[in-house]
């Protein structure tokens, strides 16, 4: 089979015998050449690096296969958002999907920050791996938006008014919020260019409130947005490992 | 590939004569290069971004009309544009004002109790008197005041757009309440 013309067009590399061979095939597959071609002994101590980048990445593409299955049934708007999580629980096969979605997301909130906790614990943000760590925190942002967006969706009263109290924050954003610092010299004599219609805070709801056009927003983000721009940023995570003198073990 | 060496052609003759291109030259073409680019991508993000904004707003209106003034008893908190306009009416002694229904805490909305005569959050407690001043819980300041007054039909009209602090002084303003 190894030397069949399809298994060389997919693979390049016959079966690899030797060292040279089998670091060819890690590096010839764009899904294996982010990994580095050969580990450290170290590498497998899970004591030390409690696999928690490893987990926090396992949960993300969880989500993403229960969250693409949530969303043949759950529809974005005002009339059936509420209804259809009710009826993820009751009516849709199996009934678990949503709450397996919803626990991996409170997992991965929790391991991700336990992977920044173990990071910083062992020193491994230090040179040559602060580049990143900062892509790690930027991760961890998306993360963190990635839960703030998902909580809408059920929109249920707790849904609403927490983020209601959570986007209310953008008000104070500088030059761009219209509670925030500097926001009232950005003006042209008596006329206000960023008040509640058009500062940051309007872009994000889509509206002056959070309602029908804040919840496709948040939908939007939740399920396209911010996983495209997370995924781009985990390649470069895992990429930089390898670069970065691989994963960081007991010196 | 033959083996005998072959010069390039580009290294044959002098380029003096045929090649037009001079260092001044390709470096206007590239400035011009990149200065199209750099327009194209700007616009393209000013785009982006301007779309955000929606042009038409499925919200109710931000000004509206509540009816006349005799409509509303004195010493009570009219409730009927609270659901849909954000926005209470209070008749107190000698005026009618509009209070915002947003908390000055956090943003969610207050409910009026009327047995205990004042706004009480649901959030964290909050609790503000009939004037919209608060007096517990961990609202800072107290309720906005909307701009209120007169249309030409005699109704009283509500224009969310302008808002009144108490804490600015903003309160004796004559556009934040109405004499009755």
């Amino acid at each position: 089979m190894g030397e069949s013309q399809v298994w060389k067009s997919i693979i390049r590399s016959g079966v690899p015998r030797t060292r040279r061979q089998r670091m060819h095939a890690i590096l010839g597959s764009v899904f294996l050449h982010l990994h580095p071609a050969r580990l450290p002994k170290h590498a497998v101590k899970v004591g030390y690096t409690w696999c928690m980048g490893g987990l926090s990445f396992f949960l993300f593409v969880n989500l993403t296969i229960t969250g693409i299955l949530l969303m043949f049934y759950y529809r974005p708007t005002v009339e059936y958002a509420f209804t259809d999580i009710i009826d993820l629980a009751e009516q849709v096969p199996l009934g678990i999907m949503r709450e397996l979605h919803r626990w991996a997301a409170h997992a991965m909130v929790l391991i991700v920050w336990l992977h920044m906790v173990r990071v910083f614990m062992t020193g491994s943000y230090k040179p040559p791996r602060e580049f990143n760590w900062g892509v790690g925190v930027l991760l961890m942002t998306l993360t963190l938006l990635l839960s703030f967006t998902g909580y809408l969706l059920p929109w249920d009263q707790l849904a609403i008014w927490a983020v209601t109290v959570g986007s209310n924050m953008a008000r104070a954003t500088p030059f761009l919020g219209h509670e925030g610092p500097g926001a009232a010299l950005l003006a042209i004599g008596d006329i206000n260019l960023i008040h509640v219609g058009s500062d940051v805070r309007f872009a994000l709801l889509g509206g002056r409130f959070v309602g029908e056009a804040t919840l496709l927003r948040f939908y939007v983000l939740h399920c396209i947005g911010i996983p495209f721009i997370a995924m781009i940023f985990m390649a470069v995570h895992f990429w930089r490992i390898r670069k970065d003198g691989g994963i960081s073990g007991p010196l | 590939m033959s083996e005998e060496k072959q010069a390039p052609r580009a290294a044959v003759g002098t380029t003096t004569s045929q090649d037009p291109i001079q260092r001044r030259g390709f470096f206007r073409w590239l400035a011009l290069g990149w200065l199209t680019f750099a327009a194209a991508t700007g616009g393209f993000f000013t785009v982006i971004i301007r779309f955000l904004y929606p042009n038409v707003l499925f919200e109710p209106p931000q000004t509206f009309k509540i009816g006349f003034p005799d409509e509303f008893s004195p010493n009570s908190v009219d409730t009927r544009f609270k659901k849909k306009f954000n926005a209470w009416v209070v008749r107190d002694d000698e005026s009618i004002f509009a209070l915002s229904t947003t908390c000055t805490h956090l943003g969610c909305t207050p409910n009026w109790l009327l047995t205990e005569n004042k706004f009480k959050c649901p959030c964290h407690g909050s609790g503000f008197r009939i004037t919209g001043i608060n007096f517990e819980g961990p609202a800072p300041r107290p309720l906005e005041r909307f701009k209120i007054g007169m249309s030409d039909d005699g109704q009283i009209l509500v224009d969310k757009t302008k808002s009144y602090k108490w804490e600015k002084g903003e309160w004796e303003n004559k556009d934040s309440f109405l004499k009755v």
